[in-house]
């Protein structure tokens, strides 16, 4: 087994595209691949055009950095202002658009200590160097990369760090699978591709609200092309049939419990909010982590007295309705004019992830230049 | 942070660590919240793996996937 020749396999890939076109009937199927890593397979493999026209795929809200409001962003860019910090965050945060026309990357141009890091492990082993610094992780993801910050967490508790706290805005798959599948009419979606590595994590009976509470089957896929094909398949012939089930199409990496190890451990060190702003969603209720009581002397915002900032995204952008489902990229006003990955206005066109930043660099065909 | 691809274990070192490669790459990683012993494959998010792969599952669902299509190959001549 190579565990990803096999499910890029061509005559497959040709095949499961006949049986889609078969299973086809008379009428649209809107289906939402709810995760940004779906989003970019998708465009990567040509998926989206090689689709038939009936099959419209609506991209979802599952892009971590594209959730994150912007007053989220002032709040660790002020962080950065006290003198002894260094905050440590993933690579897609760094240039993602504050509310104030700042991002960290910027702020870090101007003095302030940024480091990218590759795991939220790296920033405990890097106060564990820097004792005389005082070093905050800018945890950020749903619950792929909640287990990491957890780990950490447990591991500096464990050294008995003073100077290692987490900034955590980790949010829930479910609650904004629950928020869009509210919207109904507007982003009316026949059916939705679950997130594979977050159903490793939390176990494919998590969205079994989903499937009863609002009629949506949903089946969880792997991001090769079979994976997602072979899930688009499972969702027509559960439309057809007027059926409405959780489907494990990615059985390989998913049970249906998940991984309790890190379930345990993330009940350990986190506490649910009562309440989270989501840029797109609103407020959702219980629906973000943040550092669990037990764990207070390791929460970014009790040390610092962080203040919740907001901002408004920008006027022009209109991340909230791509994130919603209820706009495709191209259809943005400042859609690869205004904003490009060079100079992203909203968070869509940032993270590699992002719907945006997919079309631009999967689908945007700029305009001839004559010669 | 996301685009996670499988990992295979090299070596199981202390505390919950591990040498993993990703095509051809080494490099180390957790294994405190997975059952895996060295050559098996697991699924990393941010040098923290989150499952194992499952090789039987695996085989089922190609075997799967080959019934499915196989089943009518003349609607795939086009």
């Amino acid at each position: 087994m190579k565990w990803m020749d096999e499910f890029r396999d061509r005559d497959l890939v040709v095949s499961l595209l006949g049986r889609i076109d078969t299973a086809c009937m008379d009428r649209r199927y809107r289906l939402m691949e709810f995760c940004g890593g779906h989003t970019h397979a998708l465009y990567r493999y040509s998926l989206i055009e090689a689709l038939p026209e009936a099959v419209e795929m609506v991209h979802g809200p599952g892009c971590p950095v594209c959730v994150l409001p912007a007053g989220r962003i002032d709040m660790a860019i002020d962080l950065v202002r006290h003198r002894d910090v260094v905050l440590c965050t993933y690579g897609d945060m760094l240039r993602v658009p504050g509310g104030r026309g700042e991002s960290l990357f910027s702020a870090r141009a101007s003095g302030g200590e940024v480091r990218m890091v590759y795991s939220p492990l790296d920033a405990v082993d890097m106060a564990e160097r820097m004792p005389d610094r005082q070093v905050v992780f800018f945890a950020v993801g749903f619950e792929t990369t909640a287990p990491a910050t957890a780990l950490a967490l447990d591991r500096a508790r464990a050294l008995g760090l003073r100077n290692f706290t987490v900034f955590c805005n980790h949010v829930l798959t479910v609650p904004a699978m629950r928020a869009i599948a509210d919207d109904g009419e507007e982003a009316a979606i026949d059916g939705i591709i679950g997130p594979g590595h977050v159903t490793a994590v939390i176990g494919s009976e998590a969205f079994a609200p989903i499937a009863t509470d609002y009629r949506l089957p949903v089946a969880i896929a792997g991001f090769e092309p079979t994976d997602l094909l072979a899930a688009i398949l499972v969702l027509l012939h559960q439309i057809n049939a007027g059926e409405a089930r959780i489907e494990n199409a990615y059985a390989r990496a998913v049970t249906a419990k998940g991984n309790e190890q890190a379930a345990a451990l993330m009940n350990k060190v986190f506490a649910l909010r009562q309440c989270f702003a989501w840029r797109g969603l609103g407020e959702l209720e219980a629906s973000a982590f943040k550092v669990a009581d037990e764990y207070a002397g390791f929460d970014a915002e009790q040390r610092f007295g962080m203040d919740d900032l907001e901002h408004a995204d920008h006027r022009a952008c209109r991340c909230a309705e791509v994130l919603r489902g209820q706009m495709q990229p191209r259809d943005c006003p400042v859609f690869a004019t205004a904003c490009t990955p060079e100079h992203p206005l909203g968070a869509c066109m940032v993270s590699s992830e992002g719907a945006c930043a997919a079309a631009f660099r999967y689908e945007h065909r700029p305009a001839e230049v004559e010669a | 942070m996301c685009l996670a691809i499988p990992a295979r274990v090299v070596e199981i070192r202390d505390e919950g660590m591990a040498l993993v490669e990703v095509e051809g790459v080494r490099r180390e990683a957790s294994l405190a919240l997975v059952e895996a012993d060295v050559d098996d494959y697991v699924i990393l998010h941010v040098g923290i793996a989150i499952t194992r792969l499952d090789e039987a599952e695996a085989e089922r669902t190609l075997s799967m996937l080959r019934k499915v299509v196989g089943g009518d190959e003349k609607e795939n001549t086009a």
